[in-house]
């Protein structure tokens, strides 16, 4: 075991790499969903977080599968960082029997209990008080479990916010409230949104802990949330991170980029993409040569199609399923 | 002996059975501790089951409702108290689009085993905002259960079935059947949802009626009796599901039907039950059409005699039977 770069987290060179691999399918995986909807074969929109990578892989890479995390429209990558089948969310997406809600739930409702997958949720700021509803659980039963509760920027102006972290504080409830500053709520700027600078000033006002940290740096997002999980573990309460980062595509498949200027998308895809900046450290620390790398990742993405073409020879949903599960028995 | 409860006594003596008998069972709501919520169902409980299991609050009607959607899915079984059930408008998108829809949305990966109690109903002088009847917007709501005892036998009953349920259950408390007394059964005892129960008996028209129009429907069957005509009062006892069966043999029977609520009539729940039976096979069979009675397409407002005026009373009930006979 070498660990050359040092994190908090302890993960050696094998963990970091194997992090990259994440990155990479969870923007191979989004390329791929691109390509289908391309092509015709999704029904329905979906919300595609490629530039966003980090933010997703170094924090619920470090929760256990029986930790809970809940997610978003923009859900993509913290499903598949949480350990969610890759083959069931391309089945569920393609609207197939064999996706994660049997086609029911499409790109917005992503979950899988088995890996700690509470949902996703088309709500904005639906999910605050559901992730502090599972800390609860957690606090109750005494069971050592941490809940990571993904939002954008623009869910921080949901009153559902405010309700929920107000009573994760009063309770100490073991949970962080992971905000991806992706810079824009669909086409509203967050600084035209907001009249503070930082999200996580908002921490404050609820007597919590609060950071805001560069998101598209892969180990700073693993030693925050490493420090962040290791708070709410000992019972000091929530913790609220804020981390920054990017959306290099619309806000789903029927925006057409008027707010933002082409300059701006330009310089964060070249200069702060959250992949190439951990792979240019990767290469310049040792942990892998280039050919390994290209090597790699070509495998990774011929992998990833695999996949999907497996799920798209899936049958669809019968009839049937239409009426099943409104009711729990 | 009989034992006579009120129905806020049976519902505190439900909670309290619930609370002894499954761990699992919690209670979340504004002022349920020392204070007792808001009327007084929750008296006593804190101070048996300590403040982790009874969890009073901040005013987040939102927050309430959503954190028992989380804990219901992680394995608790949360009893959730909003002290008047207009404040359910507050947290609306947390029952309908997250509550009512996870168990569908997420083809059956999670339950949401939540019961939202709640005061309803005007006839305090409470006002706009403090007094509406609701239920009607919950029953439309796939994946939700909507239940409005009127009686305390019913409402310890029922409320032990919602408990006990694995869906999310809007369980509506009329405050002016709260201080009705009548003989309750010690112990933990089940009314299934969907089962309606024939409130009196009779020959000559059914009365539907909800919440606490039964007791007026009651009423007005006893002045009606001395009229000679024979009233049958039935209790659906819960929207969601409907005990369709024993409603339509009541009218099969009768011929005649009145639906009593006290929501506004417009687009309420008299509606559902009206077309319910004009469009099954008894619906051409009938005396008469169908009469429905609802509160006024009005805010309920606070001076007495206004408000009165703006509710289905038994006077009223009275004289649009005996018209349905001229």
């Amino acid at each position: 075991m070498t660990q050359t770069i040092q994190n908090k987290a302890k993960l050696d060179d094998q963990a970091l790499i194997h992090l990259l691999e994440k990155m990479w399918s969870i923007r191979f995986f989004e390329e791929t969903l691109e390509r289908l909807y391309k092509e015709g074969e999704i029904y329905g929109t979906m919300h595609l977080s490629i530039g966003q990578e980090a933010t997703a892989v170094g924090s619920a890479s470090l929760l256990k599968e029986t930790d809970w995390m809940t997610s978003t429209h923009r859900n993509h990558g913290h499903s598949l960082a949480k350990g969610t089948s890759m083959y069931a969310m391309f089945a569920e997406i393609l609207g197939r029997r064999t996706g994660t809600s049997g086609g029911k739930g499409g790109s917005m409702h992503i979950a899988d209990p088995s890996v700690g997958n509470l949902g996703s949720n088309g709500i904005v700021g639906g999910g605050f008080p559901i992730a502090t509803g599972a800390a609860l659980t957690a606090k109750m039963q005494k069971t050592d479990q941490v809940v990571i509760c993904y939002s954008g920027d623009g869910a921080t102006n949901e009153g559902s916010f405010h309700e929920a972290l107000n009573l994760a504080a009063i309770w100490k409830l073991p949970i962080i409230y992971f905000i991806e500053n992706n810079q824009y709520g669909m086409s509203s700027s967050i600084h035209e949104m907001t009249a503070i600078e930082r999200l996580s000033e908002r921490s404050l006002s609820y007597g919590m802990k609060g950071i805001t940290i560069e998101g598209n740096h892969l180990l700073r997002v693993i030693d925050t949330t490493y420090d962040a999980i290791q708070h709410v573990k000992s019972g000091q309460g929530p913790v609220l991170i804020e981390a920054l980062t990017y959306r290099h595509r619309g806000h789903s498949k029927s925006d057409s980029g008027l707010y933002r200027s082409v300059e701006e998308t330009k310089a964060w895809q070249d200069k702060r993409d959250p992949i190439t900046q951990t792979e240019t450290l990767f290469l310049a620390r040792g942990l892998l040569t280039n050919d390994v790398l290209l090597e790699r990742k070509q495998a990774l993405k011929t992998q990833v199609e695999k996949v999907a073409e497996r799920a798209k020879q899936d049958p669809r949903p019968e009839t049937a399923a239409l009426f099943t599960h409104v009711y729990a028995e | 002996m009989k034992r006579e409860i009120s129905y806020l006594h049976a519902i505190n003596e439900a909670l309290d059975e619930a609370l002894k008998e499954d761990p699992a069972v919690f209670l979340m709501g504004e002022d349920i501790g020392i204070y007792g919520g808001g009327f007084g169902a929750t008296r006593g409980l804190e101070r048996k089951y300590g403040r982790e299991r009874v969890r009073s609050t901040p005013i987040s009607e939102s927050a309430i409702t959503g954190v028992a959607v989380g804990a219901a899915m992680t394995g608790l079984r949360p009893v959730i108290e909003l002290q008047f059930s207009d404040f359910i408008t507050i947290a609306m998108d947390q029952l309908v689009n997250q509550a009512a829809k996870i168990h569908y949305m997420y083809d059956g990966k999670f339950s949401v085993p939540l019961v939202m109690r709640m005061a309803a109903g005007a006839g305090t002088g409470a006002a706009a905002q403090h007094s509406q009847s609701l239920e009607n917007w919950m029953a439309h709501i796939p994946g939700l259960k909507v239940v409005q005892p009127a009686t305390p036998s019913d409402a310890k009953g029922l409320l032990h079935a919602a408990i006990a349920d694995n869906n999310p259950v809007i369980f509506y408390e009329h405050k002016l059947c709260y201080s009705m007394v009548e003989e309750v059964p010690a112990g933990k005892y089940v009314i299934p949802l969907g089962k309606a129960e024939v409130k009196a008996s009779g020959t000559d028209v059914t009365v539907i009626a909800t919440g606490v129009m039964v007791h007026r429907a009651l009423a007005a069957a006893v002045q009606l009796r001395h009229q000679g005509i024979s009233v049958e009062v039935v209790d659906p006892r819960t929207l969601v599901p409907l005990d369709e069966k024993t409603i339509l043999n009541s009218v099969r029977k009768t011929k005649r039907v009145m639906i009593v609520t006290e929501a506004v009539k417009n687009s309420g729940f008299g509606a559902e039950l009206a077309a319910i039976i004009a469009e099954s096979e008894i619906g051409l069979t009938l005396l008469t059409p169908i009469k429905r009675l609802g509160g006024a397409f009005t805010p309920i407002p606070c001076a007495q005699e206004l408000e009165t005026k703006a509710i289905p009373q038994e006077g009223t009930i009275v004289t649009t039977i005996m018209e349905m006979f001229k």
